[in-house]
């Protein structure tokens, strides 16, 4: 590196005046807590007395953990049924208000808007309306003379159920499909209908194309919230019913905040952490195949 | 070959008008079934706000109730301490961070955007990098930290972090500040002024749209926030809103159901959901820019 110049020297200064309040709080609240954790992970710890160096140990316990297994198993059954539904479910409402609609505007707040109500409201609304006898739903199924659904109270439901609603509250991604959807070039759709292509052809071999990054994109951002599920799960059944919507995060909740065994639920993060970088990078390694960038030549 | 003369064969065009028909059929009726699939919750959850129980514990479900008790949102919202869960979740939580995190984020994206110094794009990318680790790793330690400073049960675990930049904002404000020309800062340059006051004379009121974005979001994850009270607030009179509301959903579970346990549940979340919809209302399209900007779920 060639030596600065005064100029240069000031510049400097002056970025890193600029910029030091998020290079203290990285320090602070993303560095020191992650190396902590690390630590952490290789003990046992419970607040009160001192850390107690276990080694590996509480790694080695997950294998034969069953707690863990089924949590594992819970979250990845989610995280691999709800990023593709989700993002399914986003890309056909924005294809849906992309095309030429009245009230496009309109629409699309509407659908848009599950997507920014607090959590705990879309918990509880939800809680009521899939209520086994007085919901919404089952009330009608009742008075029409159907078997009630037990959405929420059935262990083989509530997985679909928290679907249902994920499917519900797909907004954001909704957004992002629609921003880019409007960026693709007309030209592309005018040259495949010359050539012949229908509407069918134009959204497989034009907009899907054209939108795969976007596609990759909300998957692995699917993915990454997919992983750390929490809230939703949390207040509308604490995991259950039979713990079939005990989900990996909720489990590491219970650990460090209900037993207090921080070692332990450090240990559950960092394996959560290499877990989502895994499959993130496994998302982006197989992406090559599918995701067409059309910036860049093939 | 004479038959074929008899019998009209559809022209492209009318085939096309019968096809462009069905399709416009089709297109709008699943636009507005969906449209009422992401109303009729938020109905639901209006209507049970007045209702007496005797028009919830019944089959077939109420649409329309009558008569309704308007009184329930009043009494429901005095039947806990709403008032100062709400004062809470503004004066105490809300505004503080939605302070620091324009400040401070602003500042940092000034650095980057338009003071040149070595090793900024490197810094830079360090920041968006974070953007990939999961809050869950940081989550325990943090929480060990914050006990050890003795923080737990007041709000400066909550505010404090957000003082030191926030990773997607600062993203989001740099994009923003670049686009600015930078002839404006040279021309206050030779007038003698100071990179601060630069940004806060000339780079800042330029990009008030992006300000706004940024504090709104802030704000509004603030008031949806439920996951960090519920780590840090263990004494009622810390709680915020998104907790008080537990409260009365508690209330749902107990047998022998407490007396208008789903209109008052109902009638607070509603309460609770009006300023977010009232912010969407206003602000749709800062808001749903600042989502395609960003990609983030607000």
């Amino acid at each position: 590196m060639a030596p600065l110049t005064r100029g240069e020297r000031k510049n400097l200064w002056l970025g890193l005046a600029f910029a030091s309040p998020w290079i203290v709080g990285f320090l602070a609240f993303t560095c020191f807590p992650i190396l902590s954790s690390f630590y952490y992970s290789f003990t046992r710890y419970d607040l009160v007395r001192d850390p107690v160096w276990l080694g590996l140990d509480n790694y080695a316990g997950f294998v034969t953990d069953s707690d863990f297994r089924l949590v594992a198993g819970n979250t990845f059954w989610w995280v691999l049924i709800s990023s593709p539904l989700g993002v399914i479910s986003a890309f056909l409402m924005a294809l849906l208000l992309n095309s030429r609609i009245v009230l496009r505007s309109f629409f699309r707040a509407v659908f848009f808007f599950p997507a920014i109500v607090p959590v705990v409201v879309t918990a509880f609304v939800w809680i009521f309306l899939l209520n086994v006898q007085y919901g919404a739903i089952n009330s009608t199924l009742q008075h029409l003379g159907f078997q009630v659904i037990p959405f929420i109270s059935s262990p083989d439901l509530i997985k679909w159920s928290l679907i249902l609603i994920h499917m519900w509250s797909q907004g954001a991604a909704m957004v992002i499909f629609l921003a880019t959807l409007q960026d693709v070039p007309r030209s592309l759709y005018e040259a495949a209908t010359v050539d012949g292509a229908n509407a069918l052809h134009r959204l497989w071999h034009v907009t899907i194309p054209m939108v795969s990054p976007v596609i990759l994109f909300n998957l692995v951002m699917s993915f990454i919230g997919g992983f750390q599920y929490f809230t939703l799960p949390w207040i509308m059944t604490q995991g259950g019913p039979n713990r079939a919507a005990e989900f990996y995060a909720i489990y590491l909740y219970r650990n460090a905040f209900n037993y207090f065994r921080m070692g332990k639920a450090s240990a559950l993060a960092w394996v959560l952490f290499v877990l989502i970088l895994f499959f993130t990078l496994v998302l982006f390694r197989s992406s090559g195949r599918f995701v067409y960038y059309a910036g860049s030549a093939r | 070959m004479a038959t074929d003369i008899l019998r009209p064969a559809p022209t492209p065009q009318r085939r096309n008008q019968l096809g462009h028909f069905i399709g416009q059929f089709l297109k709008y009726f699943v636009l507005i079934l969906l449209a009422v699939s992401f109303v009729l919750p938020f109905y639901w959850m209006l209507s049970s706000a007045v209702k007496d129980d005797s028009q919830v514990y019944v089959v077939p479900p109420v649409w329309f109730p009558n008569p309704q008790f308007w009184e329930n949102f009043w009494n429901a919202w005095n039947s806990e301490t709403f008032n100062l869960w709400t004062f809470n979740t503004v004066v105490r939580y809300a505004l503080p961070v939605t302070l620091g995190t324009v400040i401070s984020s602003s500042l940092v994206a000034y650095s980057f955007a338009r003071i040149p110094w070595r090793g900024r794009n490197a810094l830079f990318a360090i920041v968006l990098a974070t953007l990939m680790i999961p809050d869950w790793v940081r989550l325990v330690p943090l929480f060990i930290i914050f006990k050890n400073l003795k923080w737990i049960n007041t709000f400066l675990p909550l505010v404090v972090p957000h003082f030191f930049g926030n990773a997607f904002f600062i993203f989001l404000l740099r994009q923003f500040f670049m686009a600015l020309p930078l002839e404006l800062s040279d021309a206050a340059r030779i007038d003698g002024a100071n990179e601060l006051s630069i940004m806060i004379r000339i780079i800042l009121p330029l990009s008030k749209a992006a300000l706004a974005v940024v504090a709104l979001f802030t704000f509004m994850n603030a008031w949806n926030d439920y996951l960090g009270p519920l780590i840090y607030m263990n004494v009622e009179d810390k709680w915020v809103l998104t907790l008080g509301v537990g409260r009365l959903r508690s209330a749902v579970d107990e047998i022998g159901n407490t007396k208008l346990a789903y209109p008052y549940l109902m009638a607070v979340s509603s309460l609770i959901t009006l300023p977010v919809f009232l912010a969407f209302f206003f602000t749709q399209r800062s808001f749903i820019e600042g989502i395609s900007l960003t990609g983030i779920k607000g």
